[in-house]
């Protein structure tokens, strides 16, 4: 990098160093002060002069949400928690099944109408999800699939699937042919090559694309506050919003559900952070 | 049916569910909501989704203000956003390059905002303005800087700072980490040249680093056109077009008609202005894009 032929002054690295750490901080106390927010008594966040560390740390907030105690009334949170995972896990396993079929058909074979086709399912990603609910809303609501998991799930099966195709495309393209083919000399059919060659070695890849398929899923709100109407569907972004009356917010019950939705976000994320950048670049910048 | 058969039918088969899934989900959709849009349809009385009435819903978006002003301030909002995350993530990106320790912890910080879904961005930047228990009127009124609680989501010119303030934290990340490997992946040899050649650190970034950081802007700002719609959920939770419409994009306008007014057709007709407003700016930054790496040529 440059710095090895930059000089710079004392001051010039204070200043850098204290930027950054401005920076760092504006990026990272939103989110603390929720989460702290998630462990106080609704007192506390009233209280004025206001309360900075909260002083009598609670678990009450997180118990209340999930209707574990007896003097509040439980929000169907764990019904959203559930409904969260079964519709973000089944459509994020479909999707890399199908994407992955789609991705290696992008890669490997050259066939009439590729090109179109790719543009194709890249022009889908581009349609906003609020404009979508308002046709899918009409047809799913005479199909019978309003407010049902599987009308969900088949919701983000496709909104899962391009991006899929796109990254597992990438995946593929990098692994030589010519592994394949040897395999296939050596007396594998082509889809035992796959199996025994190919796949293996996109594994890592295809396990980030999983993670972003999930983290899309689970993350999503304007299609999901259409679709879902009760607890038999609802999802947790939908489920804050139960928080919300007319004029008055529960801060501290919505902070812990909001600490609820961040945490697999957050390990996922940790998990993958190497592919992010990876997958961010792919096909970007090196065609 | 011998095509069916034939290795020539392989990839065709292997795309055949995705492409069944986005025409059931996606294409189909799109042709219900195209014909609505021509429609009278009113959520309260089926019978007018088959009330043909050409184009009186789009010459109605044209002739109505607030359409106009929440189509006007979308593309405000989109510029003013994209260009401040991109000036930001720039800054960002250029400071954490100069740093030579702990860069894979600054990393991963710079992408906690990129794990938030828009709904809980929106949630916690409602709570920071809120004016009663916000952190920031707080911290101001702790310091002493002011004395009564600053409205922030209650005055329409705040709410709508409240608003870019929020979007911009939640994406400035996207062009920072692009932009940070666009930096890694500099090549030195030009850099050294052009300092013995006697530039100075302005002229070197001008005509050097720039270029070469040119396609990677654009494929950030391409990713955040794609997504710009994300913006909805910040919005609905956190002002959901209010006080008074000063805060109305172009998408909490379309499902306040959609489905609080139940004029479907209304809504579709917006739905596609929107989809086009999007198409547009993801297609022009795409070409940017294509451009700049032809620019690039064999630098890669």
């Amino acid at each position: 990098m440059s710095r090895a032929l930059t000089v710079e002054k004392p001051w010039q690295r204070w200043a850098i160093r204290l930027g950054v750490l401005f920076a760092m901080l504006i990026l990272v106390v939103p989110g603390a002060w929720v989460v702290l927010t998630s462990f106080r008594p609704n007192i506390e966040v009233l209280a004025r002069p206001p309360v900075w560390i909260p002083q009598n740390p609670t678990l009450n907030n997180y118990l209340g949400i999930f209707g574990l105690l007896s003097t509040q009334q439980g929000l169907p949170v764990s019904n959203y928690f559930i409904n969260s995972l079964v519709i973000s896990i089944t459509s994020t396993i479909i999707a890399i099944v199908l994407g992955m079929m789609g991705g290696y058909a992008f890669a490997r074979y050259s066939f009439r109408g590729k090109a179109t086709l790719f543009l194709g399912f890249m022009l889908s990603r581009t349609v906003p999800g609020v404009a979508l609910s308002l046709p899918l809303f009409i047809l799913w609501s005479r199909l019978g699939l309003i407010d049902t998991s599987w009308g969900l799930i088949l919701v983000y099966l496709a909104v899962n699937i391009p991006f899929t195709i796109w990254l597992t495309d990438g995946f593929f393209r990098q692994i030589p042919v010519d592994l394949s083919e040897a395999a296939q000399i050596d007396g594998c059919t082509r889809w035992q090559a796959f199996w025994k060659v190919e796949f293996p070695l996109a594994r890592s890849g295809l396990a980030s694309a999983a993670i972003f398929a999930f983290l899309t899923s689970w993350n999503e709100y304007a299609l999901a506050s259409q679709l879902t109407r009760t607890t038999a569907s609802k999802t947790m972004p939908v489920g804050l919003m139960d928080f919300t009356a007319q004029f008055t917010v529960d801060w501290t019950g919505m902070s812990a559900m909001a600490v609820l939705i961040i945490i697999p976000a957050l390990v996922l994320t940790f998990i993958v952070q190497k592919h992010l950048i990876a997958g961010l670049t792919f096909g970007g910048v090196k065609g | 049916m011998s095509f069916w058969r034939s290795p020539r039918a392989t990839p065709y088969l292997l795309l055949l569910p995705a492409i069944i899934v986005i025409l059931a989900v996606v294409l189909v959709p799109l042709l219900v909501s195209f014909w609505t849009s021509f429609t009278g349809y009113n959520l309260t009385k089926p019978a007018t989704l088959f009330q043909f009435v050409g184009l009186r819903n789009y010459e109605r978006l044209l002739g109505n203000d607030d359409f106009w002003w929440a189509f006007g301030r979308t593309i405000v909002f989109i510029t003013i956003a994209l260009n401040l995350e991109m000036l930001l993530g720039l800054g960002l990106a250029l400071l954490v390059s100069k740093i030579t320790w702990g860069q894979r912890t600054l990393r991963t910080i710079m992408m906690f905002p990129m794990m938030f879904s828009p709904i809980l961005v929106g949630f916690q930047f409602k709570y920071l303005f809120n004016d009663a228990v916000g952190l920031i009127n707080n911290a101001l009124f702790s310091l002493g800087i002011v004395r009564d609680p600053i409205p922030w989501l209650v005055d329409g010119a705040l709410a709508n700072f409240a608003i870019i303030a929020a979007e911009v934290w939640m994406s400035t990340s996207v062009f920072a980490i692009l932009l940070l490997a666009g930096l890694m992946a500099l090549p030195k040899d030009p850099i050294e040249a052009a300092k013995v050649d006697g530039c100075n650190p302005w002229q070197v970034f001008r005509h050097i680093t720039l270029p070469f950081l040119m396609p990677f802007i654009y494929i950030a700002m391409t990713i955040r056109s794609l997504d710009v719609a994300r913006a909805y959920d910040m919005v609905r939770i956190m002002t959901n077009g209010g006080p008074a419409g000063r805060t109305e994009l172009l998408w909490t306008l379309m499902t306040r008609v959609g489905y609080q007014n139940s004029q479907m057709g209304m809504a579709n007709a917006m739905g596609y202005i929107s989809i086009i407003l999007s198409i547009v700016f993801t297609f022009y930054f795409y070409r940017k894009l294509v451009g700049a790496r032809a620019f690039m040529g064999g630098a890669q």
